[in-house]
């Protein structure tokens, strides 16, 4: 089992002539998965690895027999992207990830907005989308489908991050002292994002192959402060373990400066690390120090849970 | 980007909200010119990126022209935080009967736009909503759906707001919602909202804050204000030379996408290291074992060999760095080979050799056979993923202050 | 034609180097802008000889008449 995607999704790539999408094409068609069409408009006829592009997401449903993709990876410019986004919730598509960078929070929220409406949901902006290991992969998330394997093994533990390179990094973690990753979302590192920890949870809980969470996590915004209020109110049955980077920016002379991504500027005393830390364990969630503190910490919490 | 308050109010006025008859000016002889055009007692008020004016001395109040020109030509010379004024503004001192704070941000948590509105205006809104929660009214709006100004008057009754003062606050903020989603906002603030003897509203102080990836749509309205393309962004703090340099390097190729500061940095440990989070994660690393870095960077993107090597040699051109340590999270895009060649050619370019130069070399992924072939060639030491960003950070931190203790 | 920068070493063989056909198919398809087609054939531009991803695209261009070597690996070929 995963959450969000299996080995029947079937997912369009949307811009998918641009040099970074033609990379991820490829990488995900070896990993397994169902591209089913591409879209970039004035581009209608040609084909990308095989997969054949048109001007809309309607000529691709229609190429399809009227069957409408479960996904849609979205690497077009940030100009377009609230566009291209619109079209493919229109279109009926439910799972959509949006690699785009820098696109204007105004979009960005419009985008969430028009998305719940439909009863769909967005991963990203600013993210490398997410993985089954062994079973699919939408977006470039672990790279080459030699690279993805060799950091991801099939297991029992899901991740999600702020960072793309980071969910890599962490899985592989995972995958070398043998727990392996259940479904690892890169969630995306901007302000405003269309799923946060929170958001993810109930999916994981009803996931049976995940029997615990990692997450990596940094200043800037109250999504721990979200998912610590989550996990207060809903009796999880699912141990979550938290890595923090960027303490230093707590620093005084970091003030003001931002580092990494879009959404870790410190805005207020809550969105610093110290602050953070401190609400993550209060809701019983550890912060550990260092990620290869990761597995022994998830192996004795999944032994507690499971005596318990 | 950030805007000095006279830009702000001009945002302000294009949007409809009443202000006052104010001037700016460089030049203490024209703020006398104002004063005597606005024919009263007036406010002149330092332009500058930074809170604090007022403590400072940034505010004085003036009664006649010529007072109001010797304020101006002091002010003019007062640094604040670090900060020289870009001009004054000349402001006709109102006659207040209440303060009001009007004011929207973006909350994260909700998605969207939020409204603030308090009766308790002039102060830090902070302040007044973890003391006097009940006069702030708040209320979130649709980045999707037209604004219609109910949504504004709800906000506004909602700090405990009736009368006379609600029919006409609630255009103003209405007015201020809109221009915060039109013109790609962070924050639009007015604080205070002046409510005049005579029942009218005006802004008497206005906070903007763009959004930087908002910037290329609103081109029109930066250019209107008369902001020239050279100001950029308007960072908080002024970029060192490293930082310009580093930011040059970038711009001048599309391939991949390098950063660097060392605003902060004071140590000799040279940082070659990416991506987002693995920078963050890596700069944490060194520190909490006691290495202290001269600098933070990140690589990302997959760059060419000349961005990896301009980056390093920025590093290593800074003052008191002997060596650098190369490490990232495993890498998908990036190219491992590629990020070698760079940093070896940046030693090799500088006259260094590289094996002493680079301290460790730790950057597993994409392309690792390939670039571990090269960093044997140099005899520079490396790790793969069995080591991990803590121990490489370790690693580094030993051998560089190791060496210099 | 040879040249050899820091990490890696280009040749394009005499016999192609001075077709232009040959010289704008290089240019064309080399994403690191290692060759620069020219009325006289082709030109090797050094400063991006470093710049090769090894993607062998310009060994399709004509076939074993381009040769990218790798300096650091003893000077093995592609």
């Amino acid at each position: 089992m995963s959450i969000l995607i299996d080995e029947n999704t079937t997912f369009i790539i949307q811009g998918i002539t641009g040099r970074e999408a033609v990379n991820l094409t490829r990488e995900c068609l070896d990993y397994g998965s169902k591209i089913v069409g591409g879209v970039t408009p004035g581009r209608k006829g040609r084909e990308v690895h095989g997969v054949p592009v048109f001007d809309t997401i309607e000529q691709v449903i229609e190429h399809n027999g009227g069957a409408i993709p479960d996904g849609s990876v979205v690497t077009v410019p940030p100009a377009g992207t609230r566009d291209a986004v619109f079209e493919a919730l229109a279109a009926g598509i439910k799972t959509i990830v949006i690699v785009t960078e820098r696109i204007p929070r105004r979009d960005v929220a419009a985008m969430v907005e028009y998305a719940d409406q439909q009863g769909a949901r967005i991963i990203g902006p600013n993210c490398l989308g997410l993985i089954v290991p062994g079973v699919a992969k939408m977006g470039g998330i672990g790279g080459p489908a030699k690279n993805a394997e060799q950091a991801y093994q099939p297991g029992s533990v899901g991740v999600m991050s702020r960072s793309g390179g980071m969910t890599t990094e962490i899985s592989s973690t995972l995958t070398a002292a043998g727990l392996g990753v259940s479904t690892a979302v890169s969630i995306g590192g901007d302000a405003i994002i269309g799923s946060t920890y929170a958001e993810l949870m109930p999916y994981f809980e009803a996931d049976p192959q995940t029997e615990a969470i990692v997450i990596y996590t940094e200043p800037g915004g109250r999504m721990e402060a979200q998912l610590s209020a989550w996990v207060k109110e809903n009796n999880s049955r699912l141990p979550i373990i938290a890595f923090m980077a960027g303490k230093f920016m707590d620093d005084e002379e970091m003030q003001g400066m931002s580092f990494g991504h879009a959404g870790t500027i410190v805005e207020g005393k809550e969105d610093s690390a110290t602050e953070k830390i401190a609400r993550l364990q209060e809701a019983g969630i550890p912060v550990v120090e260092r990620i290869d503190e990761i597995p022994d910490l998830v192996k004795a919490k999944i032994a507690e849970r499971s005596a318990a | 980007m950030r805007f000095f308050e006279y830009e702000a109010r001009e945002i302000v006025k294009r949007a409809g909200i009443p202000v006052t008859d104010y001037g700016f000016t460089t030049d203490a002889a024209e703020a006398k010119t104002i004063a005597e055009r606005i024919g009263g007692p007036t406010v002149i008020k330092s332009q500058v990126l930074t809170g604090g004016r007022m403590k400072a001395g940034g505010v004085k109040f003036a009664d006649t022209p010529e007072e109001a020109s010797q304020h101006a030509a002091d002010i003019l010379e007062l640094e604040i935080n670090g900060h020289w004024p870009r001009g004054v503004l000349v402001d006709p001192k109102a006659e207040v009967k209440q303060e009001y704070y009007a004011g929207v941000v973006w909350d994260g948590t909700a998605k969207k736009p939020l409204m603030l509105f308090s009766d308790m205006g002039g102060i830090d809104i902070e302040q007044v909503a973890e003391e006097h929660p009940d006069h702030v009214g708040r209320g979130h709006f649709s980045p999707l759906q037209p604004f219609s100004d109910y949504q504004a008057k709800q906000v506004i009754a909602a700090a405990g707001v009736t009368g006379k003062a609600l029919q006409r606050a609630t255009p103003i903020l209405a007015r201020l919602a809109r221009l915060f989603l039109e013109n790609d906002m962070l924050l639009a603030e007015i604080n205070p909202l002046a409510e005049l003897h005579d029942g009218t509203f005006v802004a008497l102080d206005a906070h903007m804050e763009m959004e930087d990836e908002g910037m290329v749509r609103q081109k029109g309205l930066i250019k209107a204000l008369g902001i020239a393309p050279e100001e950029g962004t308007r960072e908080g703090h002024t970029p060192t030379p490293f930082e310009e340099a580093v930011k040059a390097i970038d711009a001048a190729d599309h391939r991949g996408v390098i950063q660097g500061k060392d605003t902060g940095f004071h140590g000799n440990i040279g940082l070659v290291i990416g991506a987002g989070g693995g920078s963050l994660t890596l700069t944490d690393a060194v520190r909490q074992q006691g290495g202290k870095p001269a600098n933070y960077s990140e690589i990302g993107g997959n760059p060419s060999v000349a961005k990896a090597c301009g980056l390093a040699k920025e590093v290593l051109n800074k003052d008191g760095v002997e060596k650098i340590a190369v490490m990232m999270s495993i890498v998908s895009n990036t190219r491992v080979d590629i990020v070698a060649r760079g940093v070896i050619k940046a030693c090799l370019e500088l006259g260094k050799d590289p094996g002493e130069t680079i301290a460790i070399f730790r950057i597993p992924g994409a392309w690792e056979e390939e670039g571990f072939k090269i960093l044997d060639k140099y005899g520079i030491e490396y790790c793969d993923r069995s080591v991990s960003l803590w121990d490489a950070a370790g690693r580094a931190v030993a051998k560089i202050q190791g060496e210099a203790a | 034609m040879k040249k050899d920068a820091i990490f890696i070493g280009v040749e394009v063989a005499d016999s192609v180097a001075s077709d232009p056909a040959v010289g704008a198919k290089l240019d064309e398809v080399c994403p690191v802008n290692i060759f620069k087609g020219t009325d006289a054939g082709v030109d090797i531009v050094e400063q991006n000889i470093d710049e090769c991803v090894l993607c062998k695209l310009c060994y399709d261009v004509s076939p074993g008449n381009v040769t990218i070597t790798k300096l650091y690996d003893d000077g093995a070929a592609l």
